[in-house]
Order: C-alpha cells, then sequence, then structure tokens
C-alpha cells in the first residue's frame, strides 16, 4: 500500500498526520464541462452499503432481540427480559471464555503485529533471497483451520511432539506441557494463531514500507540518523494508515479464531481455552440454548465495540 | 394465424396433462435427504446397506453427510435447514433431543409404520420410550453400543502380573501392578466426553445402577449431593494418576491404540472401540479381552443411534420416508449395520451367529438387563438428559478432573445447579 | 548499494532463516505424513522422513475416501468450490475497489461515518450469521443453493475489500483526479483507467485475502450450500473429522494439502505480481 508523506505540505514537516486526508468529493470537483453530478457516486456505493448495513445491522438486531428471548433449540421469540444474561454471567465456563479472549486477542493481535512489522523491516533490507521468505512466510494464511490445528496438535503433543524431539536430542529432562495445562493451553493457540498470520501483516507492512518515498530517508541519512532512528522516527510514524487497517485485519482474525481453538484445543483441557465465540456456538448448537448463545454473542459484539469505536473515531475523523 | 393458435394451444394443453400424469405415475420414486455423520470407512459401508435398500424399493437417497465433534457440525446445519424451511427427511438425532425436537413441532409420526410392524414387541420399552413423544414413534433406531466396556490387553496383565478387575477396588490393585512394570494404567484420551464416559462408569460401578438412574438420569438434586456421590467422585479423580501425561485432548482412538500396542493394560469405552482393535488385526479374547467395567457386569448402559423423521410436503417423499423408516427396522439390516458398526442390533431376535464373542455378551447382558431394569440410558452419550445439562454436567465434570483445586463438596454443588440447566 | 557481509546482515539472515523454519516444520509434518504408510506413522515419530515417497495416501485421498455413503475421494467437492469462489471473491474485490474509490475520491456528507459503520461489520463473528441468514434465503428461495452461498459469501466479504481499496486509493494523489477531470474524463472512466491500474498491489492483496477466506471457510458452506454444491471444505472436514473408527493420518494430511494446493498455488503466484506492482513505482508520484 503506497502512502505518499504529505499531501499540501513538504516532505518532513513535523510529525504526520494521521493519514492523509481523502479528497472531499462535490467541493473539490471543479465544475467543469465533464464533472459527474454528485448523486452519482451515492448512487454507486447505495446498493452495496445498503445491503452490507442490513447484513451486520439487521442480524445485529435478531441477535439481541433472541437474547432476550427464550429459544432453546430453534428460535422463539418469547420475551424473557434479562433472564439469559443473568445465566450468562453465573455460569463459571463464560468468564474463563471472556478471561482467554484478553490474553489470547491482547498476545494475538500486539504479537503478530509485532512480528508482522519486524519481517516486513527485516526483508526491507534488499535480501537476495526476499522472493523465497516472503512466500514462506505467507503460505500459512493459504492453509485451512483443520490443517493448522490437526499439524500444531501433533507438533506440541508431549508425547509425540516438540517435547519427545528434544528429548531425543539429548536434553532428557525438557518439558513443554503447555498443550495439556489448563493454564498455559492458551499460549500454544496463540503461538499457533501469530504463525498463520503474521505473514499476512508482514505482507500489508512490506507495502507500506515499499511505498515510502527514499527521498525522505536520504535526507535523514544525510542529516545523520543512524538507522534505527530512522525507523523509529520516521519511517514507523508514516506507516499510521498501514497499522490501521492492519490492524483491523489482525482483529478481524482474532474473532475468527473460533476455527483455530476448535482444530487445536477444542476448547480444552475441560474448557480452559474457551472463548466467547466457540461458548456461543456451544451453546446455541450444540447444547439448544440459542438464547444463552445469543446474550454471549451480544455481550461479545459490545465488547469489540467498546474497543474498537473509540479507536475509529481517532482515526477517522475529520480535522478542519 | 388464427386458426393454427386453437391447434397449438389444444397441443399443448394434452402435452401438460401427459406430463403431469407421468409426473404422478411412479407413485412410489420418492426422494429422501438424510442427515448424518457417518463418514469413516466402516460406517459409510453401514450405510451404504441402508441406502442400497431403499434403492431396491425404487427410491432415490441423497446424502448429506457432515462429520464431527460427534454431529455438532450436524446438528448446526439441521438448525439452519429447519429455519430455512428445507428440512431434511430423516436427521440421525438420538436421546431426549428427539422429544426437544418433536416438541418444536417439525417432527413427522410414523405410527403407522411401527403398528404395522410391531414394533412395541421387538423394542425394549425403556428405548421405544425413546422414540416416541406423546406416545407416537417418530423416530426409528438403528443399533445399541453399549457404553460400560472394560478394555484390556492379556499380554501387558500378564506382564504386570495383574488381574482382570471384576470390581474399583480390583480395578486400582490391577493399576498400581501395570503402573509398577513401567507402563500406562489407564489409556484415556482427556476430552470432555470421554471424561463423563469414565465418570458415569465409575457412578454405576460404585453406586449401582439405582444410584446412576437417580442421579444421573432423573437428577435427584439429593442423590448427586450424598456421600456416594462424594464416592464416586473421588474414585473418580484416583484413576487419572493412573493415566500419562499426553492424555489431555488426545482422540479416544489413539487411546485405544495404546492398549492395542501394549503400552497401555485397560480403557474404559464403549463398545466402537472394539472396531480398532479388529482393524488392527487383533483377535478377541486373545489379543484383547472385553470386560463389563468395574462394578457393573449386572448394568448395561446404552447409546443408541437414531433418525428422527421430519414433517414433509411432497406425497412421494412421505412414502419414502416411511418406507427408510422400515428399512432401518427390519432384521437385515440390522444384522448388516451392526457387523460393520461394531454395535449389536437394537431389534430383538436378531440372530447373533456372525457376530463376534464380544457383541454376543453384549446381546445377551441387553437382553437380561431389559428385563431386570438395569438397562440404562447413556449420560455421556446424549441419552440420559436434554443436551442443555449434560453440557453442563460434562463442563464440571471436566473441570474436577482437570483442576487441582477442585474439592469433592465444590463439584457436588456445581453438578446441583448444572443439572437445574434448562 | 549492495549490501556487505557485516556481522550485521549475518544475524539478519541467521534470523530470517529461522523464521523461516518456524514458519516451514508444519508443512514438513503434514508433507512428510502423506507420504508414509500408516504403520511408518504410527511407529515414527513426528518429524522423522518417509521411508519412501509413497503417494497412496494422496490417491486415496483423491478419489477413494468416504465422505458419506460416497466414497469418491475429495475430487467432486472441488469443481464446486471454484464454481462458487472465483465468482464470489471477483464480486466482492470488485465492489470494494468501486466503495474504496468512492469513499476516497468522492467523499460526500456521511461517507466517512458510513466507512466506519461498514468497518464493524469485520469484527462479526461467522455463527452469529448462521440461523437468520437461513431464514432469510428461505424468504428469498436461494437457501440451500450455490447462489444463496455466493451472495452470502460477498455480503460478508464487502467490509474488508472495501476497507483495503479504500485505504490505498487514500494515497493516491488527488493531482491526478483533478488532472483527469479536467481533461473531461467522467466518474467511470476515470476509476478504469487511472485509478484500477494503479492499485495492482492493493488488488493482489484484497484478492489473496478474500480467495483464502472463500475457499477456506467452512461455516457458511456447509450451512448454505445445497446438495450437489457442496464446497471441499466439507469433503476434507467429513473426511478427516470422523467420529469412530480407524484414523488415516496420512489420508488426512493428503487430503488438507490437496485442499490447501489452490490457495497456495495463488499465493506463490500472487507474490511475484505483488512485488512486480511495487516496484514499477505505483504511487512514486
Amino acid at each position: 500500500m503506497a502512502i505518499k508523506a504529505q499531501p499540501p505540505s513538504g516532505p518532513s514537516a513535523g510529525p504526520p498526520q494521521a493519514g492523509p486526508r481523502p479528497l472531499a468529493g462535490p467541493a473539490a470537483v471543479p465544475r467543469s464541462r465533464g464533472a459527474p453530478s454528485h448523486w452519482l457516486p451515492k448512487a454507486v456505493v447505495a446498493p452495496s452499503f445498503l445491503l452490507s448495513f442490513l447484513f451486520i445491522y439487521g442480524l445485529m438486531a435478531w441477535n439481541g432481540y433472541l437474547s432476550m428471548s427464550a429459544s432453546r433449540l430453534l428460535p422463539n421469540y418469547e420475551f424473557v427480559g434479562l433472564a439469559q444474561y443473568e445465566a450468562l454471567f453465573e455460569s463459571e465456563r463464560w468468564w474463563v471464555a471472556l478471561r482467554n479472549l484478553g490474553i489470547f486477542g491482547g498476545l494475538f493481535i500486539g504479537g503478530g503485529m509485532a512480528l508482522g512489522l519486524l519481517l516486513a523491516i527485516a526483508l526491507d533490507q534488499k535480501v537476495r533471497v526476499e522472493g523465497l521468505l516472503r512466500t514462506i512466510y505467507l503460505y500459512p494464511m493459504a492453509l485451512s483451520f483443520i490443517v493448522t490445528g490437526t499439524a500444531w496438535k501433533w507438533i506440541l503433543n508431549p508425547t509425540h511432539g516438540v517435547e519427545q524431539l528434544v528429548r531425543q536430542w539429548g536434553w532428557a529432562d525438557f518439558s513443554f506441557g503447555w498443550l495439556v495445562d489448563p493454564d498455559r493451553a492458551i499460549y500454544c493457540i496463540v503461538i499457533a494463531g501469530i504463525w498463520q498470520s503474521a505473514g499476512f501483516v508482514m505482507a500489508l507492512f512490506l507495502a507500506g514500507l515499499r511505498g515510502i518515498d527514499d527521498s525522505i530517508i536520504k535526507a535523514a541519512q544525510i542529516d545523520g540518523a543512524s538507522l534505527p532512528q530512522i525507523y523509529w522516527r520516521i519511517i514507523i510514524p508514516t506507516l499510521r494508515p498501514v497499522f490501521f487497517s492492519t490492524l483491523m485485519v489482525v482483529s478481524h482474525l482474532a474473532i475468527k479464531s473460533f476455527d483455530l481453538v476448535m482444530a487445536l484445543t477444542a476448547g480444552g483441557p475441560g474448557f480452559a481455552t474457551d472463548m466467547p465465540a466457540t461458548f456461543m456456538y456451544t451453546m446455541a448448537f450444540s447444547r439448544g440454548q440459542i438464547g444463552l448463545g445469543a446474550a454471549s454473542a451480544t455481550i461479545m459484539l459490545a465488547t469489540v465495540a467498546a474497543i474498537v469505536v473509540p479507536y475509529l473515531y481517532s482515526e477517522l475523523r475529520v480535522r478542519k | 394465424m388464427t386458426h393454427h393458435r386453437p391447434a397449438l394451444r389444444g397441443t399443448c394443453i394434452a402435452l401438460a396433462v401427459v406430463a403431469l400424469g407421468t409426473f404422478n405415475l411412479p407413485a412410489h420414486a420418492g426422494e429422501v435427504e438424510v442427515l448424518h455423520w457417518w463418514t469413516s470407512g466402516g460406517e459409510a459401508k453401514a450405510a451404504q446397506a441402508l441406502k442400497a435398500s431403499l434403492q431396491a424399493k425404487g427410491h432415490v437417497w441423497k446424502d448429506f453427510a457432515v462429520a464431527g465433534g460427534g454431529g455438532d457440525a450436524a446438528m448446526t446445519v439441521l438448525k439452519s435447514r429447519v429455519v430455512s424451511g428445507n428440512a431434511p427427511a430423516a436427521a440421525q438425532i438420538k436421546g431426549p433431543s428427539l422429544q426437544d425436537w418433536a416438541k418444536e413441532g417439525v417432527l413427522a409420526s410414523i405410527d403407522d409404520v411401527a403398528k404395522a410392524e410391531k414394533w412395541d414387541t421387538l423394542l425394549p420399552p425403556v428405548v421405544s420410550d425413546i422414540m416416541k413423544y406423546k406416545g407416537s414413534y417418530i423416530a426409528v433406531p438403528v443399533n445399541v453400543h453399549r457404553v460400560n466396556w472394560l478394555w484390556a490387553n492379556p499380554e501387558v496383565f500378564k506382564k504386570a502380573g495383574a488381574k482382570l478387575p471384576g470390581n474399583w477396588d480390583e480395578f486400582f490393585v490391577a493399576a498400581e501392578a501395570i503402573k509398577k512394570a513401567g507402563l500406562t494404567a489407564v489409556a484415556h484420551g482427556g476430552q470432555p466426553w470421554q471424561d463423563l464416559t469414565t465418570f458415569e462408569a465409575v457412578a454405576l460401578g460404585v453406586g449401582g445402577a439405582d444410584f446412576y438412574k437417580k442421579a444421573l438420569v432423573q437428577l435427584d438434586p439429593a442423590s448427586l449431593k450424598s456421600p456416594t456421590m462424594e464416592k464416586v467422585l473421588g474414585t473418580f479423580k484416583r484413576i487419572k494418576a493412573y493415566t500419562d501425561k499426553g492424555a489431555s485432548g488426545r482422540d479416544w482412538n489413539l487411546a485405544t491404540a495404546m492398549v492395542i500396542k501394549g503400552e497401555a493394560g485397560m480403557q474404559i469405552m464403549g463398545d466402537w472401540a472394539k472396531g480398532e482393535f479388529i482393524a488392527a488385526g487383533k483377535a478377541p479374547g486373545k489379543d484383547f479381552v472385553c470386560v463389563a467395567a468395574p462394578g457393573s457386569a449386572k448394568a448395561f448402559t446404552f447409546n443408541i443411534d437414531s433418525f428422527a423423521m421430519f414433517k414433509l410436503k411432497n406425497e412421494a417423499n412421505v412414502k419414502a420416508q416411511k418406507d427408510l423408516a422400515s428399512a432401518i427396522m427390519s432384521p437385515e439390516f440390522q444384522e448388516t449395520f451392526s457387523l460393520n458398526k461394531g454395535s449389536i442390533p437394537v431389534r430383538m431376535g436378531v440372530k447373533m451367529d456372525k457376530f463376534d464373542d464380544c457383541a454376543k455378551a453384549s446381546s445377551a447382558d441387553f437382553g437380561a438387563t431389559a428385563k431386570s431394569g438395569a438397562l440404562l440410558p447413556s449420560l455421556a452419550h446424549g441419552m440420559a438428559v436434554p443436551s442443555a445439562a449434560e453440557g453442563a454436567i460434562k463442563d464440571v465434570v471436566s473441570q474436577f478432573w482437570n483442576s487441582d483445586k477442585m474439592s469433592a463438596k465444590d463439584a457436588m454443588d456445581k453438578l446441583a445447579s448444572a443439572a437445574k440447566t434448562k | 548499494m549492495s549490501p556487505r557481509l557485516t556481522l550485521h546482515r549475518v544475524l539478519l539472515l541467521a534470523m530470517l532463516l529461522l523464521f523461516a523454519a518456524f514458519f516451514l516444520t508444519p508443512l514438513y509434518v503434514m508433507l512428510s505424513t502423506s507420504l508414509k504408510t500408516m504403520d511408518e506413522v504410527r511407529n515414527g515419530t513426528l518429524l522423522s522422513l518417509p521411508a519412501s515417497a509413497n503417494f497412496s495416501a494422496w490417491a486415496k485421498a483423491w478419489s477413494q475416501a468416504c465422505t458419506g455413503t460416497d466414497c469418491g475421494g475429495l475430487q467432486p467437492f472441488f469443481m464446486n468450490s471454484v464454481w462458487m469462489v472465483l465468482p464470489a471473491v471477483l464480486a466482492s474485490t470488485l465492489i470494494g475497489a468501486v466503495n474504496g474509490y468512492v469513499l476516497s475520491k468522492w467523499r460526500f456528507r456521511g461517507s466517512e461515518f458510513m466507512f466506519a459503520l461498514l468497518l464493524f461489520g469485520v469484527f462479526m463473528p461467522m455463527q452469529v450469521v448462521l440461523l437468520p441468514m437461513s431464514q432469510v434465503l428461505g424468504w428469498l428461495g436461494l437457501a440451500s443453493s450455490i447462489w444463496g452461498l455466493m451472495l452470502v459469501h460477498v455480503i460478508a466479504g464487502i467490509p474488508s475489500t472495501t476497507l483495503f481499496f479504500r485505504n490505498y486509493h487514500v494515497g493516491l494523489p488527488d493531482e491526478l483526479i483533478k488532472a483527469a477531470m479536467l481533461d473531461g474524463a467522467g466518474f467511470w472512466q476515470i476509476f478504469w483507467r487511472i485509478v484500477l491500474p494503479l492499485s495492482t498491489p492493493i488488488i493482489v492483496v484484497t484478492l489473496i485475502w478474500q480467495f483464502t477466506n472463500i475457499w477456506n471457510d467452512f461455516l457458511y458452506g456447509v450451512v448454505f450450500s445445497g446438495a450437489d454444491s457442496k464446497p471441499i471444505t466439507v469433503g476434507l472436514n467429513n473426511l478427516a473429522n470422523t467420529s469412530s473408527s480407524v484414523k488415516e493420518y496420512n489420508v488426512d494430511m493428503a487430503a488438507a494439502l490437496i485442499a490447501a494446493l489452490p490457495t497456495l498455488i495463488v499465493y506463490v503466484l500472487a507474490g511475484k505480481y505483488f512485488v512486480r506492482g511495487l516496484t514499477a513505482g505505483a504511487v512514486k508520484g
């Protein structure tokens, strides 16, 4: 993703703004002969936006209603107020799931972004085998969850996987029983998750890095800045819009991690690695408690909203 | 031009009438879409037998297989299909879930087939009750799995100088001996349903059939908090010391493999484990032994697969659906299916000549316990209580197994509140 | 500026290679398991090499493994996925490109807010969608069909594709658009002739993203597809996730790799175009 440093002012005019501002439609269009009327852009995006809003918000509303209904095996529209939410927060398993979302979300997003950025910067150093390495880092995204989950389950298994391997190599006391430890299993999911998505983050950051104007860097080098300083002070801040969309993507993956959790630990040992998404699925579909599942989904969405909305607001706010 | 029109119109109408007529002619050529999760080699063969017998009657079988989780993914799809108004003709649903679905009003009655073939005389009452809703049959049973089995490797026992256990005290003696010999005593897969399977075997063996019925089927709160339950929980937790470290998350068939390979002495698992032994070329009685789970020789916990019939609009398909139900209960299918799947026929009176000794013993016990009242639905396999309560109990039991910080008293309180889950 | 072989460079390369090993190990495990016989799998260790390159597991996974009462392997499902994925990917990418173009160059009052609302769709967990969407598709008469499945995938993909294109197009210089308009170009001409050709890197990224998501999706595929349009993930799940009886791990791994081949190929090929798009000085002005 190629981002020019600043729209109007010069290359190194102080700290960069929060991303370039979009071109304002009708106001910026000179009333020349071929200027399209200002209904066309709106008409063009209207259908897909309308469908998407119905899809997103319509379904959220439907889900919200279900969370206040007595639905069990199939949807049922009898209103019961907040009873499902009460049951939800009395469930020990739900609290475990919430805790895991925090741990997994934080580590996965932070770790994935950091590793992706690190790999992108490393690959940007004009390495000869860049093409091959890039493919190696990127390919895990191509694999489906069954594949990733099964492979990692084997690798992390205490009796057959890494532990056995290292012991065979000589370190007889080595133990790596994280996967079977209720307190540690969640970190295994983090490892597998980062493995799967760091490459894609790297690709996005690499695109951003490649789009940065060399002249800025050369100017800074002439001024005597060292390479780490250049990265820290100029390049990384310039990547802010890339950072934004990458963060969106990685967070999306964190929510989608349902598949990975199901394949790797199925929420186990016991329910130690349960997450709100797997909790919702289990309650709604395996246990005939659709109302409870809907309540958990609403809380999950609310939590996500509480974090994402302020961020979106700060990124997209128009500065007059 | 105008005088061609009536002739043309007439021909069209005539053609239409003929076409409609032709559509009505093969009145028996219906189509059944069958949702199931039998996708492995052995299971597929068994299902193919059913497909063949249906096709022999001129109907079409539309296969709708969704593997995974013992039916979790299939249930998700089923719900979506029912909500979209497009339910399949038959779906693999079992236990109390049948009543839940029937309550929603989407299941069709197959009483006409049941009465014509006298199903009430061919099935034990405890089984036919599950297949009925408000007195009408809404599902047809396919086979019976016995859950309270103990599978053992005689070589391992000989090496350890241990004896096959008949009750839980003997069990721990044998386990201790095997452990001393450097092998794993109990092959266990640390998945919640396996934890619960072991738990119910302990409950049955330590508490007896009546306790099992009161506590785990009727969910009587007093029984769930009784001293017997405390003893059951204690015995259950003791087993953990005899399992190996890699047990967590292990698939059941990998645990069976440990017994096959002689790395472990015994496994508490239902009769589908037999299929693993046979597939590995082991002979029953010689290379592996089947005994009732300790203390439960006179009881039988069953897991019955069944197909629920959904309400259909198309007449021909309804007929096909009824033929399907009839085919499932036929002696030929009952025998073929169970031979391929490692279970025993649910229809009473089917000849057991082609079955191996473990199956023959199972069948004899099935008949005996049906009369004695010790024929009990398996909690861990969705036969005893609705899925919400079963799931909540499974959570508690699994947590108790995995956590070192939970006391038996805590577990009992949690069990009592889990049992109330609706 | 050719890099010299300093300690700095050596460390850099070492780190990159270490990570490469981390990324490659699971693939190696899968590949080697798929080439072993079941005895080798049972008796060997995770990383042990197969005795010889035995492709029988691959043959079985493709055409003989059981996925229900049909034992025809993954072959029947493969084309279903292809027919379903290609239109869905193209449609959602195109819609995203147009949306991104409008949101970045033709901003109108409320468009930023609408964009923010759309973005929230990125966080919707898939499971929430299942039941209501089934009901809606039932009303539309699209239930249990490949069209219903495609529709769901396209709509579900609009938030992410719009995000990618919008953020990319924001970086395209406005002068280009203004100049084109002064030349008399209209809305669509600017899109097809100027903006889209400059968007190659992000088109590639979006295609990778959408193709991966839609090809690898299981949940929507199993719920919304019809009897004859089940995608390959459903076949793979039936093959690998059997709930009883002997598990043939080598066949499972071979099947998983077969299912992953198209996406892997897309990645390898797309990687080349990705770089070409960037080094062609896409937006260096």
